[in-house]
């Protein structure tokens, strides 16, 4: 058996791209993501699962990516919110949280977005109380959370018109 | 904090786990989901030289029917079975308390033997599994044997899983006819460890509910039958009487340990308005 210290190599796709990285096995997926592969965005507040700050998605779900290790990644699909806000609703959402202040220093915030993203996708017809529910997990120390369930409330209903402007004219 | 240093393997078979078990003994622990463990080695609660995981083995993961059973393999995740169809249908009980269980991101990697397997007393699935006298399918190098969720929890974070066993899966009776559940839980914010909740199910008989079980969590070291509130309920008319009864009983059978916001007192108050919640809507 090999030293408890010695890396393992590992292989994943990060934001579309094909990445592979040394760790040890006690280094979880965040601290891979910000040390190994230069990362910065997903960040890391209690590292014990309570606060939701390195929320990253895994192989098309979000987890929170201290209590995942870089070994069990090995082979995955990471999205941060590098790769998660470049484009379509991830985008929107960055847009909404900027005009509705959702954001004061911001350090919850790429955690936040990576969370409100599976919500709309996944629950487009979402409630104000299920958002606050399913945001639930994420911490935000500045706002108050209000501005926030605005913001995602905001995509939320621009989705839903959308959808109605389609089904009326297809 | 970050994680002490451990060795990881990852098997490819149930052997492999057994052979690493043996020669590790107590120095590995089974990762699952790693949604408690890995929470507990960043806090450097405990060290262990090797962490074994079992994300590797596929047929753990599998949610299936068989006759008037439902078999929820141990790596299943609770949003796996929070989307299961056979689920909804054949263990609405699950479907009831899996919202309460962590949040969203927690659910996609948290395993439902892995709670089990942990026996957080504050815990939904073991709550769930002794209210519908579940059976937990443990699988050691000399072949499989279960064991009913009311010898499986034996004290705080304490099974009678061995330590050369893995838990593969769970087995619940499917619902029949005229069953009826209840799920209810408090915390303080959605999604975080239950002050005190309540599993419960029963056969509706006109007014009456037979054979009612009664499942606290965060109610004692282990989940906890209410077995003498069950008694006194069962068969009987639910009318006013019976459920301030009901309530008498459950106050004098609790005892719940402190917690560090909650006196034992609150706690017990508190399973009694859950137990009166869940009995008013029953009426």
């Amino acid at each position: 058996m090999s030293a408890a210290s010695a890396k393992r190599t590992i292989r994943v796709i990060v934001n579309g791209e094909a990445r592979e990285c040394d760790v040890e096995p006690r280094t979880h997926l965040v601290d891979c993501l910000r040390e190994e592969l230069g990362l910065k965005g997903s960040h890391l507040g209690c590292e014990h699962g309570v606060c939701g700050a390195c929320t990253v998605r895994l192989d098309g779900e979000i987890v929170r990516g201290c209590l995942v290790l870089a070994v069990q990644a090995d082979g995955g699909d990471v999205r941060t919110v590098e790769g998660l806000s470049a484009n379509g609703t991830g985008r929107e959402l960055q847009r909404a949280f900027v005009a509705r202040n959702a954001l004061q220093c911001g350090f919850c915030t790429p955690g936040m977005l990576a969370a409100a993203l599976e919500l709309v996708e996944q629950r487009p017809n979402a409630t104000r109380t299920q958002v606050r529910e399913w945001m639930s997990g994420n911490y935000c120390r500045c706002t108050g959370y209000h501005a926030i369930v605005d913001a995602v409330c905001e995509v939320l209903a621009q989705g839903a018109a959308a959808k109605t402007i389609t089904g009326a004219t297809g | 904090m970050k994680a002490p240093a451990f060795d990881y393997a990852k098997p490819r078979s149930m052997v492999e786990v057994f052979a690493l078990l043996q020669r590790h003994g107590a120095d590995a622990r089974l990762l699952a989901g790693g949604q408690t463990l890995l929470a507990t080695l960043n806090m450097r609660l405990s060290e262990p030289a090797l962490l074994i995981d079992l994300t590797g083995l596929a047929a753990l993961r599998a949610i299936g029917v068989e006759g008037q059973v439902l078999s929820i393999g141990a790596l299943a995740t609770h949003s796996e079975v929070e989307r299961s169809e056979l689920v909804a249908r054949h263990a609405p009980l699950l479907a009831m308390a899996v919202p309460y269980i962590g949040h969203r991101a927690i659910r996609n990697r948290g395993t439902f033997g892995g709670s089990i397997a942990y026996a957080d007393p504050a815990a939904e699935w073991p709550a769930c599994l002794a209210a519908l006298d579940g059976t937990v399918v443990a699988q050691g190098p000399g072949g499989e044997r279960r064991i009913p969720a009311r010898d499986f929890f034996r004290g705080l974070y304490q099974t009678a899983l061995r330590a050369d066993e893995v838990l593969a899966a769970c087995e619940l009776p499917c619902t029949q006819p005229n069953d009826w559940f209840a799920f209810d839980e408090l915390a303080r914010r959605h999604g975080d460890y239950a002050i005190v909740g309540l599993a419960a199910a029963a056969r509706r008989d006109g007014r009456a509910l037979r054979s009612p079980r009664f499942a606290f969590l965060g109610a004692a070291a282990t989940p906890l039958r209410a077995t003498r509130t069950e008694a006194l309920l069962d068969g009987r008319a639910l009318d006013q009487a019976a459920i301030d009864a009901a309530l008498g009983c459950i106050k004098s059978e609790l005892d719940p340990p402190a917690d560090p916001v909650h006196s034992s007192a609150a706690k017990r108050h508190l399973a009694s308005v859950l137990l009166k919640r869940v009995l008013e809507k029953a009426r």
